[in-house]
């Protein structure tokens, strides 16, 4: 079984910084997967997800993607509609003025005509259960809405593989719940960031951390929950 | 912020095609500006207002439109009819108000009654998104197309960004005051607007890039071939010609 994304022995730092926020970083992600990365702030998650979608240049390191190697920026520019990136905050991703639009942003891009962009657009906003939402202006909904619709401008992609960058930061449990569902409806591997435990324990089978620059897969770490009076409350935390 | 809200409508303004509204809206507004003659913009204002109306504008829209524009104006008709030294109309103490001032005052208010109209009738009444499809179409560079279509949709993001820096400085104990330690933290605050404005500029590129962008804008929205549309385009392409060719040509 060949891997969807292999990263090996990856460093990555910012201009002009010697510290390496990736480190000799060893990454594979197979068919299947659904993986949940839990780290501590700044250990370089998503730097990680960036490196992975080209957007900042390795220092050194191999990077494959659909099992071809990663070397130039048209080498990324190929793959990036194949592997579906979901940002941070949601605001950086949506900047057409209607949620329609936006959805229909990437398949027009791909070079879907507009009455097929139109289509998928519509098709994913309803399997989404947003389909009410397709005329509302994208900067005035509210967080979980934008939340679901920069998920919608992602999967319109029809991408083989996705990458979550804390998708319910800033959402109540309704919007979680739901994404939640989403997720577990979904056939395609993913990498999901996320600090919440039980977020993560419900749509992920596999769990790993990040420490130095490095992933620490769930053989070498093992993540659970305990209750006992403790420092960090009753926030999931990695015990080494 | 309320940018958007004549866009949707179904008057005949509505249905036309983009480029022919944007193109008309630029050939009247600089025929429209460049006139001297207070008879011809007398009747450029009198089209501006029946272009407003046919695009179903209610008065009180017209009015809210108008409001901004007004201070402005007050402003010219305090201070040219001042500036001049001819033909002195009136004169009380050191103050004296010529007639060409007034003219003068009287021809710049009409203008830009006149163009705003114009701009509200056919520009506003179609979303940004269009606006930028339809100028990308007559050959606007595509820098300037997104130039106005970012600005449009992180202009409110941006806003945003100020209130929530200004109530944390307010939070902690911030009044301003006309004093240094105010105008030095109103020059962090914009400082801090540019740089986080920067960082977002460069996310949202990478988040465009991630989505497959080209360097290219498509849009969803589609217009009909409507039969008014050359219509409309001739009619007021050959007033804004012989408007322009009256004022040249003919003696007054």
């Amino acid at each position: 079984m060949t891997s969807i994304i292999e990263l090996r022995n990856v460093d990555f730092s910012y201009p002009g910084s010697t510290e390496k926020i990736l480190d000799g970083l060893d990454l594979s992600i197979n068919p299947g997967d659904k993986i949940g990365l839990m780290a501590p702030n700044g250990s370089g998650k998503t730097t990680l997800l960036h490196t992975i979608m080209g957007l900042g240049q390795v220092e050194s390191g191999s990077i494959k993607i659909f099992d071809k190697p990663m070397k130039t920026e048209d080498d990324f520019s190929s793959i990036r509609t194949r592997v579906g990136l979901l940002f941070q905050d949601s605001d950086d991703q949506l900047f057409c003025p209607t949620v329609l639009e936006d959805v229909a942003f990437g398949p027009l891009n791909m070079g879907l005509d507009r009455k097929q962009a139109k289509e998928k657009s519509l098709q994913i906003l309803s399997e989404l259960g947003i389909t009410d939402l397709q005329q509302c202006v994208t900067h005035r909904l509210s967080g979980g809405q934008k939340r679901l619709v920069a998920l919608a401008a992602v999967l319109a992609l029809s991408p083989k593989v996705l990458l979550l960058d804390e998708p319910t930061s800033g959402l109540d449990t309704a919007v979680k719940e739901k994404l939640a569902g989403i997720l577990n409806n979904l056939d395609i591997a993913y990498l999901i960031i996320s600090h919440e435990f039980d977020f993560l324990n419900n749509v992920t089978n596999r769990i790993f951390s990040m420490e130095k620059g490095k992933i620490l897969t769930d053989e070498e770490i093992h993540v659970h929950r305990h209750e006992h009076v403790h420092k960090h409350g009753r926030h999931p935390h990695v015990h080494k | 912020m309320n940018l958007d809200q004549f866009e949707s409508g179904d008057s005949i303004i509505h249905k036309l095609d983009p480029r022919v509204r944007i193109s008309i809206a630029a050939l009247i507004s600089i025929a429209a500006a460049l006139s001297n003659h207070l008879g011809i913009i007398t009747v450029y204002l009198l089209l501006s207002i029946s272009l407003v109306f046919l695009a179903q504008f209610s008065p009180r829209q017209i009015k809210d439109r108008l409001k901004p524009l007004l201070w402005f104006l007050i402003m010219i008709w305090i201070f040219l009819p001042l500036t001049f030294t001819k033909d002195i109309v009136f004169t009380w103490g050191w103050i004296s108000i010529s007639k060409a001032g007034i003219l003068l005052s009287l021809q710049i208010s009409l203008k830009a009654i006149s163009i705003l109209l114009i701009f509200s009738a056919l520009v506003i009444t179609m979303p940004v998104a269009v606006l930028g499809a339809g100028l990308h179409q007559l050959k606007v560079p595509d820098k300037l197309v997104f130039l106005l279509l970012m600005t449009y949709r992180y202009i409110a993001v941006i806003y945003e960004e100020y209130q929530r820096l200004l109530r944390a400085a307010r939070f902690r104990g911030f009044k301003p005051r006309t004093n240094l330690h105010s105008y030095k933290t109103f020059a962090y605050l914009a400082g801090m607007l540019f740089v986080r404005a920067s960082f977002r500029a460069r996310r949202v590129y990478q988040a465009m890039l991630c989505r497959g962008f080209n360097q290219r804008f498509y849009t969803l929205d589609e217009y009909e071939p409507f039969k008014l549309n050359s219509v409309f385009f001739y009619i007021m392409a050959a007033i804004g010609i012989s408007l322009i060719l009256i004022e040249r040509l003919l003696p007054f």
